[in-house]
């Protein structure tokens, strides 16, 4: 197998630096919840359904938390207590909610239970309401067993029509042809929404909605369709934005099998509050770990506006400080997917060298990390047939590396969301290189001294010492200064950030608390 | 197309020594056809999708189409079957139709392409101020690459951006701008030009975003206070005065091209 030179202290350097970076947040963080959060927790416990105005239900309950000041205490003892007094199942709570002839917080006050006994009452609910999930991870294990998810690098291809539907259509096609993945790309204005849209939906910009019943709809196609062609379809959906907890809750009730979750590109592109970020991108990832949901990070997002070269360094420091979040999180090294992406100017000599030892860097930085290697973009223009070229050189690059899992390039990228037949070509396109070349990587070696071992060596130097930096300020600060992207953010500003509210001393969220100790004892 | 030059439309054939351009067949200006591997063979490759089944009937549907476009000598060279009922098709065919070159015009919106140096005396020459102008990715957009490309300092293409022209005083709002802000910032800025971008164009976003703009100006009875223009790798100069902007740029714009304009349009208007 090719491999780099790595400077084994270096990397001891870097992770240690994360570790730092990552108790700078833990301390930021600390004590606070969200309004996400919390209806994360209720959505865990079963509440769903929406009102007459399309309001779903854990919005509606949260509010009235809130507005009582209840809310400090965490949903599910809140919820526990309303369950109690009214001698309620949870679906007829809902209802009654939705239908506004309960008013939670009147309902708690009738609550006669005391604390310790509700909080059993809860943890209790928790469990069951957990073993569902587990069952559903263990599901998706016999399935993997019984048709196999192909081989690395999977395949993974987008769909985005806007239409669930017609979702269902393109993806079903794009199985057959021989995608192991299909992401559901997500309409443009969701990630700003602070609630989860309900039921199907057939209208979406550059997208389609996020929302329970269209992750069910996709997945039961998506069986489907792998009994008959014998491979275990993945499907992909995204953790960011507003609501990155909820999500993953649903992602998890809905058996989705990897989550884009990024844990600071809300911050950095959608200028959500810092705060609001780094407490839902926790417990979110805390549901992944525990439905066995493999996350995507965003680093490739960096290189849509700074400079590859000049930030390559940029993309490995925020790969080590992704890993040492999502760690805390409970996920293992096999669920998380760091992202990076081939974006060199092509017309830069010697390009693919630069691309290679970037790539070989990467993997041998995170050996057990399914890493996630995104496509050229910005460099892609109306030649398609240059562009479809482009992507072979991406597929060549990848499969020299062992990468895990390969978004595929369109060569229509710089024109249009992808027409059904871009899809096919791509597919076609990469098979035919990784085929060719599957075992291209285990004859080649690095020359000792050569361009690419030398540009290997002095990103990882750079990525030492730009986490070094950050150590030093704290992630925040380095936000605040533009260290990521090129993109300035303020510690307190941002979207979002009155759904962050300060803990009483009798919080508590059962779901992270049993899925932390469940996760920490395997 | 923006910088084609004239010269190349005229009609007249241009002599090259050697003699090889003697003897092959001349091109014929007024009837010009694509062109293949030989002069007027009318050549044409194409590649689309049916919603049928791939087969023979596929394969028939496909010419049968073609040929209804008006191509002749249609061949279906590649059936691929994507599955679910849906074939894709690649094709040839020889178009009987031509075009008259010499009757080609194309909408353009500069006039002459200054450099840095000659831009900024241009302007203290002809306008003797700094010229305002306030840019913003408009409606649901969030692609600041192109904008940011022609007004950011560090510019495109190894040219420098308009905030780095002394002729230039800028307001970059960024993303996602609603035509609402963009014209409150213009009109307390007391800006000369508004720079539009707009790069998502699915279900023509773009159109509804860039109409309302100008309707929005015409209400306040504002619309020629400002150069309007607008640019994205959808947009032509053409397009963009169907719409009722004063020039649009397309893919690959440079920063002088869009601060000559500027420079000479305005100049001309306030002399
Ligand atoms: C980078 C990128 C992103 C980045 C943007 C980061 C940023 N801060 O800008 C991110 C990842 C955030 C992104 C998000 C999305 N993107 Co995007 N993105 C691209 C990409 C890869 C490159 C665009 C780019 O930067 N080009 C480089 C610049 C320099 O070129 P340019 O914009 O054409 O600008 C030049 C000229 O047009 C002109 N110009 C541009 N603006 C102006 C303005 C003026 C006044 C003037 C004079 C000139 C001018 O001058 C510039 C220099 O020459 C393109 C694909 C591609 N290769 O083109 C897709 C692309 C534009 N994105 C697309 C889509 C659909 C999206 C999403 C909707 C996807 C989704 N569902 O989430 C979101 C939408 C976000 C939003 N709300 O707008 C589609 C658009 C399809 C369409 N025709 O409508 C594309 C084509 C990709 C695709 N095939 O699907 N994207």
């Amino acid at each position: 197998m090719a491999e780099l030179v790595v400077d084994e202290e270096l990397v001891t350097d870097c992770r240690q630096a994360a570790a730092e970076i990552a108790d700078g947040v833990d301390k930021f963080i600390s004590g606070l919840t969200t309004t996400s959060v919390e209806r994360t927790v209720l959505r865990l416990l079963g509440v769903n359904g929406v009102d007459e105005e399309e309001v779903p239900v854990p919005n509606i309950m949260v509010r009235q938390l809130r507005e009582a000041e209840l809310l400090k205490e965490g949903s599910a003892h809140n919820l526990g207590r309303a369950l109690l007094a009214g001698n309620y199942e949870i679906d007829e709570l809902a209802g009654a909610v939705a239908r506004g002839e309960v008013y939670l917080p009147d309902l708690i006050k009738k609550c006669r239970t005391s604390r310790e006994e509700v909080s059993s009452f809860v943890r209790e609910l928790t469990e069951k309401k957990a073993r569902k999930i587990k069952e559903i991870r263990q599901e998706r294990e016999d399935l993997k067993q019984k048709l196999s998810p192909g081989s690395r690098p999977w395949l993974y291809v987008i769909v985005a029509t806007g239409n669930i539907y017609e979702d269902v259509r393109q993806a079903r096609t794009a199985a057959r042809q021989g995608a192991d993945i299909i992401a559901v790309i997500r309409s443009t204005a969701q990630s700003l929404l602070d609630y989860v849209p309900y039921g199907p939906t057939t209208e979406g910009f550059g997208g389609t909605y996020a929302t329970k019943e269209n992750f069910r709809i996709m997945r039961e196609a998506l069986d489907e369709v792998g009994q008959e062609i014998g491979r275990y379809i993945q499907l992909v959906n995204y953790c960011s934005g507003l609501c990155m907890p909820e999500i993953a809750a649903l992602g998890a009730l809905e058996r989705l099998d990897m989550m884009l979750n990024d844990a600071m590109y809300g911050i950095l592109f959608r200028d959500i509050n810092m705060k609001r970020t780094f407490i839902d991108q926790y417990f979110s990832r805390l549901i992944n770990a525990y439905a066995g949901i493999i996350i995507n990070t965003g680093e490739d997002n960096y290189l849509t506006t700074a400079d590859s070269l000049e930030e390559a360094h940029a993309v490995v420091a925020s790969q080590f400080i992704n890993e040492e979040l999502a760690r805390r999180s409970s996920l293992p090294p096999e669920l998380i997917g760091l992202g990076h992406a081939f974006e060199i100017d092509p017309e830069l000599e010697d390009g693919f060298l630069l691309e290679l030892a970037q790539a070989q860097l990467i993997r041998q930085l995170f050996p057990e990390a399914p890493l996630k290697y995104m496509p050229p973009t910005r460099y892609m223009t109306g030649d398609i047939f240059k562009g479809h070229l482009q992507d072979g050189m991406f597929n060549l690059a990848s499969i020299i590396t062992g990468q895990g899992i390969q978004l595929l390039g369109m060569l229509t990228e710089a024109i249009h969301t992808p027409f059904i037949q871009d899809r096919a070509l791509s597919l076609d396109n990469a098979r035919y290189i990784f085929n060719n070349c599957r075992n291209l990587g285990q004859e080649l070696e690095f020359k000792s001294g050569g361009k690419i071992q030398a540009r290997a060596d002095q990103v990882l130097a750079e990525t030492a010492e730009m986490l070094e930096k950050i150590a030093e300020m704290d992630l925040m600060q380095s936000l605040e200064e533009g260290f990521f992207a090129g993109i300035k953010r303020s510690r307190n500003g941002g979207k979002g950030s009155e759904g962050v509210l300060a803990c009483s001393r009798y919080y508590y969220n059962p779901f992270a608390d049993l899925f932390r100790k469940e996760l920490s004892s395997q | 197309m923006r910088d084609s030059g004239s010269d190349n439309r005229s009609g007249r054939k241009k002599k090259i020594s050697g003699g090889w351009q003697e003897k092959s067949a001349d091109v014929d200006l007024k009837l010009v056809r694509p062109y293949g591997d030989t002069l007027n063979d009318g050549q044409i490759q194409l590649s689309f999708t049916l919603p049928v089944p791939a087969g023979p009937e596929a394969r028939a549907a496909g010419c049968t189409l073609l040929e209804k476009l008006g191509l002749k000598e249609v061949e279906v060279v590649h059936l691929r079957d994507l599955g679910e009922g849906f074939t894709f098709l690649i094709a040839y065919g020889r178009c009987p139709l031509s075009v008259d070159f010499t009757g080609i015009e194309v909408a353009q919106a500069t006039t002459k392409t200054m450099s840095f140096q000659e831009i900024n005396s241009f302007i203290d020459k002809h306008i003797g101020r700094q010229i305002r102008v306030v840019g913003a990715c408009t409606g649901t957009d969030a692609h600041t690459v192109g904008l940011d490309a022609i007004m950011n300092m560090k510019g495109y293409a190894g040219e420098y951006g308009l905030e780095r022209y002394p002729g230039f005083a800028t307001w970059n709002l960024g993303s996602q701008v609603s035509n609402e802000r963009l014209i409150s910032k213009a009109v307390e800025v007391q800006a000369d030009a508004l720079l539009v971008s707009q790069v998502v164009t699915q279900k023509n976003v773009h159109v509804k975003n860039l109409t309302e703009l100008v309707e929005l100006l015409e209400a306040e009875s504002i619309r020629d206070e400002f150069l309007l223009v607008v640019g994205g790798p959808r947009l032509s100069h053409e397009l963009a005065l169907e719409l009722g902007f004063d020039a649009g740029f397309g893919p690959g714009t440079t920063p002088p091209q869009v601060a000559s304009f500027l420079a000479q349009e305005l100049a001309e208007r306030e002399n």
